[in-house]
């Protein structure tokens, strides 16, 4: 339950973090907030040759909101994000999904864009970035770019992003007019990684009738998925829409796997209840919204 | 820039400037234990689960099994050594949430109480005193640590009779 021996450099520059990931070659990992990747190497599941601390290069701290969404920092931490007032009143789903990460004093150490890096499926921030259609900016050696998160996660554990290379931001569009959100999982301990979790938008049109209702989940595929859940319950007042009928229509879009948690069948059942019930809330903070 | 497997690492411990040269994979928990002496932090699961070696880095709760002990140079740390202050009669006065455990009896074998300790003695001092606990704030601040022996009831009766005693303690400064 110790790591293996590895190398150490803590960069003070992104130009010299990026310089030693070139050097060190494919066995150099970057670490961030630690919080998955120090278990992994605990447990010598992983065991890098170098590791690339980043904590110590000014500047990835920083979470910037503005009318467009919400860029968080490769070094802000979830109980960063947690507090940040201004972050979630351009898009409320950031605080919503961060409270359900961990505990607190995980999140005083672990980082959003971490979270997104390490692409785990049960990973709250994976779900919201597909959600809400972010991207995430990468810096090589050859300049910086941004990555659609659509084209961001190839697997489990798996990203797009390969060599030497840092995740330095990761952006959340914010959420448009007339529209609401929730998110809610099922998890063994309060904390621990969730069993099943849902994270939906619904918007409404000027008339305050569901225009649209999408859905992405955790702990459910191998990499972030959104669904769209609009025809079952399009063009309907808030108060009459079928819920539970997009709750049904999600759980014929996923295909989960059964584990030592849960079994495919209860997380397809999770998949249903949590989505109901989600939509129902966020369709209701959509009308508040749309008053 | 080049890399290293050794580092000497600068960190004040409970208020005492230390300097202590690790391997760079050494655990914040091992070093605390094996290099420092302080034997407090307790190691439980060693991948961030169990809470039992929580200690508070530049004041804030962190897992010590999930930071390297390089990371800490130029840092603050407090372990439960540290929770206690002098009475500057040569005695030590305990933290509310240290005489409530005792008082409450929310500890039996002891091995998690450090890592409850650090967290509860961080999460209690970061709140308003004034304000009254409410069950929900005392899930969320005990939802992180595992304990096997005592089923929470008194580790949970201790947080609300610290806070109560913290919330007394500051109406009488007022």
């Amino acid at each position: 339950m110790k790591p293996a021996p590895f190398a150490y450099a803590d960069p003070r520059t992104l130009d010299e973090a990026l310089a030693v990931l070139s050097e060190e070659g494919e066995g150099a990992k970057v670490l961030a907030g630690g919080q998955s990747l120090l278990p992994l190497l605990n447990m010598r599941l992983a065991a890098p040759t170098t590791l690339v601390d980043i904590n110590r290069v000014p500047g990835l701290d920083r979470i910037e909101a503005g009318e467009a969404g919400v860029r968080v920092g490769a070094l802000v931490r979830h109980a960063a994000l947690l507090r940040s007032a201004e972050a979630s009143a351009v898009q409320p789903l950031l605080a919503r999904a961060t409270a359900n990460v961990a505990h607190p004093a995980i999140r005083n150490r672990g980082t959003t864009v971490g979270s997104i890096a390490h692409a785990d499926p049960s990973g709250e921030m994976t779900a919201v970035l597909a959600l809400t259609g972010g991207s995430v900016t990468v810096a090589t050696p050859d300049g910086s770019s941004s990555v659609d998160w659509a084209d961001f996660f190839l697997g489990p554990l798996e990203t797009a992003v390969h060599g030497p290379a840092v995740v330095t931001s990761a952006f959340f569009p914010a959420l448009a007019p007339r529209s609401g959100t929730a998110f809610a999982e099922v998890s063994r301990r309060k904390g621990d990684y969730a069993v099943c979790g849902t994270g939906v938008v619904v918007t409404l049109d000027e008339d305050r009738r569901v225009a649209s209702a999408r859905v992405a989940h955790i702990s459910v595929g191998l990499v972030p998925e959104v669904h769209d859940l609009t025809d079952a319950v399009a063009g309907r007042p808030v108060d009459t829409a079928d819920w539970a009928a997009a709750g049904a229509m999600a759980q014929g879009l996923v295909d989960p796997d059964g584990d030592l948690h849960a079994s495919a069948d209860y997380r397809r059942l999770l998949v249903g209840a949590l989505t109901t019930r989600t939509l129902a809330s966020a369709a209701a903070e959509a009308l508040e919204r749309s008053a | 820039m080049s890399t290293t497997t050794e580092r000497t690492v600068t960190v004040t411990v409970n208020g005492v400037p230390q300097q202590v040269t690790v391997p760079v994979r050494r655990l914040l928990s091992d070093a605390l234990r094996h290099d420092l002496g302080l034997t407090g932090t307790h190691s439980g699961c060693e991948h961030g689960v169990c809470g039992s070696c929580t200690v508070l880095v530049d004041g804030a709760p962190v897992r010590s099994c999930l930071v390297l002990a390089v990371q800490v140079d130029g840092s603050s740390v407090t372990t439960v050594e540290g929770l206690s202050r002098s009475d500057h009669q040569g005695g030590e006065v305990l933290h509310p949430i240290q005489e409530a455990f005792r008082e409450c009896h929310a500890l039996q074998c002891g091995y998690c109480t450090p890592g409850f300790l650090t967290t509860l003695a961080a999460g209690l001092d970061a709140r308003d005193p004034a304000v009254p606990i409410t069950e929900d704030e005392v899930d969320e601040l005990v939802g992180g640590n595992l304990c096997r022996c005592t089923g929470y009831a008194n580790i949970k009766k201790a947080c609300r009779h610290a806070a109560e005693q913290m919330r007394t303690a500051a109406e009488a400064t007022r």
